[in-house]
């Protein structure tokens, strides 16, 4: 680097400067793959982390919320291995499991007896076999932050095709756990649905209290006809920060549905940039989220509609308790041509506490003309009638405001098919109402 | 078992209640009447402890134990229970949920053990049936398109399991048809006990025909301005409520 004037840096931005600098020589991929990394992290660099000034940023400044860069995680021992078994979550839910252990994939804990037509295989695959489709995550803004700090670093994840016309019957299960001393975790996961395939996939993050830094990436396309569900738990340690992203793209008729519970983490931030590339495809986006002392939770959409007569749907519920503070920013999208779309988005928080805050954002930007769109966001406390009447039946406050909140997240938790998932996701928000935290 | 001496309470510093006093005994049953907006439904929402209200003078107890004193589900747990005049809608909460975790919300409290949910399911089926109340409503989300009706046939449902020391019923009636009223007076009835009481709000002779009180009360401004036997409610079915309203306002 040359002597020119250059911004102060936090000392994060320092430690990535310094971790990219280790990091790069032993990253597989090759030339292509360093090329592209150097471009994306150069990015970083130049504009720094992003703060409040930077409009998609303004409601999370990652700036301020990361105050130093964590050391890349160097892999599982056998000792964090063990000790991730009992953070593993989601164990009762029948499916192909893959565990990765601060990064690293843990054969031990995993199980992935891919049935016909499902074809599972490591990132690091992808990354030498073609290195620009790998760290390319088609759909997302490559120049976001999160997007390019996880393109400059990832090494591990995973590549998952499921062929034309295969039905899988049992959920794929991705779990991420983090376990030890603070460390950074950067994951890919590319998933490819082909034309009629159907598919359902569970991620998991979970740890300890350590202070991670997550860094996930998910490119998910679906072919024509392709049905997808993307069912998400993010309960790690309360010390980690968690960045995720999700970019989508859906080919014609398909149908995608996602569920997220966010429980945990310091701060989190889940991006979802999702674009309906083929006619008649539907997007149903749902999110329950519950943040309570100080935690952030931030929820980020971009949907696209660039075809004619697809629907989206999106709903997020998040319930905050102490000074916690939730953000919303969706965007809904239609390009022109994207006829008949139909595209109704709705975030709402609950606010149990005089010092919680939610900001919401929600945006409508349309370039045709046929077409149906709306978008509301509501901010508020619990009906006091609705609290009186319980209470006057013998329930204590807590108890009431719980099963109030219970019904207020219900619809987004109860639409999950798969009873033991479900029955998991819905026990989480009851140990979250009893803690607040 | 209750006990009100000279309650005042207020709303938006509106007084409503001005200087009420009542005396329940156990086992009795009272009936209030009185003209629309006399504080009836006040009084009942001071003593299940509404907080919306103020209560500026005036004490009332539930055997001994000062009500005031108690959060709304501690008053429950005392022993307490008001039936609604307008029960409220609860979408997402199941009827089933809300009754389970409400009877063991109060054992708790009681330090009795919670019952499983078999012999909850049990129990409930059976004060259902004899309500009226059919399986389907219990897995509706609370009162969420019940008929008016239903959701007052609803709340004697929760009265009959949970089993309260003092039953308040504001209105029970209303909103009944004639064979509802029946249903519903048995389930009272059914509940009648040495050792509980009821005070029943009620606009109607009707509903006295069924559920016979031993106190008739006339409410009026916040007050109880008269005090007689079943036959004031005859009285008032025939007259009205003219007399005490103009005594009021000479
Ligand atoms: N939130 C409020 N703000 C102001 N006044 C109120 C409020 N709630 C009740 N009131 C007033 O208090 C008075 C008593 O009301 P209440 O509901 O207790 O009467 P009631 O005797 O139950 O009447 P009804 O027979 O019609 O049920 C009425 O004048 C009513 O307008
Ligand atoms: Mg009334």
């Amino acid at each position: 680097m040359n002597a020119e004037v250059r911004p102060i840096r936090t000392a994060a931005e320092t430690g990535l400067i310094d971790a990219f600098e280790r990091a790069r020589s032993a990253q597989a991929g090759g030339e292509a793959a360093r090329a592209i990394r150097e471009e994306a992290f150069s990015g970083v660099v130049a504009r720094g982390l992003p703060n409040r000034r930077v409009e998609e940023w303004k409601y999370t400044d990652l700036r301020a919320l990361m105050r130093e860069a964590q050391p890349i995680a160097e892999g599982a021992t056998e000792a964090d291995v063990s000790a991730a078994r009992s953070l593993l979550p989601l164990q009762e839910v029948d499916a192909l499991r893959l565990v990765f252990v601060n990064g690293a994939f843990a054969e031990l804990l995993s199980a992935i007896d891919a049935p016909q037509g499902v074809t599972i295989t490591p990132f690091a695959h992808a990354l030498q076999s073609d290195a620009r489709a790998a760290l390319t995550l088609a759909g997302a803004p490559q120049g976001d932050a999160a997007v390019a700090l996880n393109t400059a670093f990832v090494t591990s994840g995973v590549t998952i095709t499921v062929a034309a016309g295969t039905k899988v019957a049992r959920p794929i299960h991705i779990a991420n756990v983090q376990t030890g001393p603070g460390h950074a975790a950067y994951g890919r996961v590319l998933v490819t649905i082909g034309e009629g395939a159907e598919a359902t996939l569970i991620e998991s993050f979970s740890g300890d209290s350590g202070g991670h830094q997550v860094n996930s990436t998910v490119g998910l396309t679906l072919g024509d006809d392709s049905k997808a569900t993307l069912i998400k738990l993010q309960d790690e340690g309360f010390g980690t920060l968690h960045l995720a992203t999700l970019a989508a793209t859906l080919g014609a008729r398909a149908e995608l549905k996602t569920v997220a519970l966010t429980a945990g983490a310091a701060a989190s931030r889940q991006q979802i940039y999702l674009g309906f590339k083929g006619a008649k495809a539907t997007a149903d986006l749902t999110g329950a989220g519950f943040a309570g002392a100080r935690r952030h939770l931030d929820t980020t959409l971009v949907v696209e509609h660039d075809a004619v007569g697809c629907t989206s749907r999106e709903t997020f519920k998040t319930a905050l308790d102490g000074e916690a503070r939730s953000v919303f920013q969706g965007k809904i999208v239609v390009r022109p041509g994207a006829q008949k779309t139909d595209g109704k988005m709705m975030a709402k928080a609950l606010l149990l506490s005089e010092g919680a805050e939610a900001d919401a954002k929600p945006e409508l930007e349309i370039f045709a003309d046929d077409v149906v769109c709306g978008h509301g966001a509501t901010v508020g406390a619990l009906d006091d009638e609705l609290l009186f009447y319980l209470m006057s039946r013998g329930l204590p406050k807590v108890e009431a405001e719980a099963l109030l909140v219970q019904a207020f997240v219900g619809e987004v938790l109860e639409s999950i098919e798969i009873e033991p998932l479900r029955e998991a996701l819905v026990a989480r928000s009851e140990r979250w109402l009893v803690a607040r935290d | 078992m209750l006990s009100i001496q000279n309650l005042h309470a207020s709303i938006e510093d509106k007084e409503i209640l001005r200087g009420l006093t009542l005396d329940v005994k156990a086992g009795e049953v009272h009936a209030i009447m009185g003209p629309n907006g006399s504080g009836k439904s006040t009084l009942s929402y001071v003593l299940a402890g509404k907080d919306d209200y103020e209560v500026t003078a005036g004490s009332a107890s539930l055997d001994g134990q000062d009500l005031f004193a108690l959060e709304p589900d501690e008053r429950a747990a005392a022993g307490l229970f008001l039936a609604f005049q307008y029960p409220l809608e609860i979408p997402g909460v199941a009827t089933m949920t809300f009754l389970k975790t409400a009877l063991n919300a109060q054992r708790r409290a009681r330090g009795e053990a919670e019952l499983p949910t078999p012999a909850f399911i049990k129990l409930v089926r059976e004060k259902a049936d004899g309500l009226g109340i059919s399986t389907d409503m219990l897995k509706r989300g609370l009162n969420v398109g019940f008929s008016g009706g239903e959701k007052k046939r609803n709340e004697v449902l929760q009265m009959a399991l949970l089993e309260p020391k003092l039953c308040v019923l504001d209105e029970t009636d209303s909103g009944l048809d004639i064979d509802a009223l029946k249903v519903v007076a048995e389930g009272v009835n059914a509940l009648r006990a040495q050792d509980r009481s009821f005070v029943v709000i009620t606009h109607y002779q009707r509903l006295l025909d069924h559920i016979r009180p031993d106190v008739v009360h006339v409410m009026s401004k916040g007050r109880i301005v008269r005090t007689g036997g079943p036959e004031l409610a005859h009285e008032l079915e025939a007259r009205g409520y003219a007399d005490y309203i103009s005594d009021e306002a000479a």
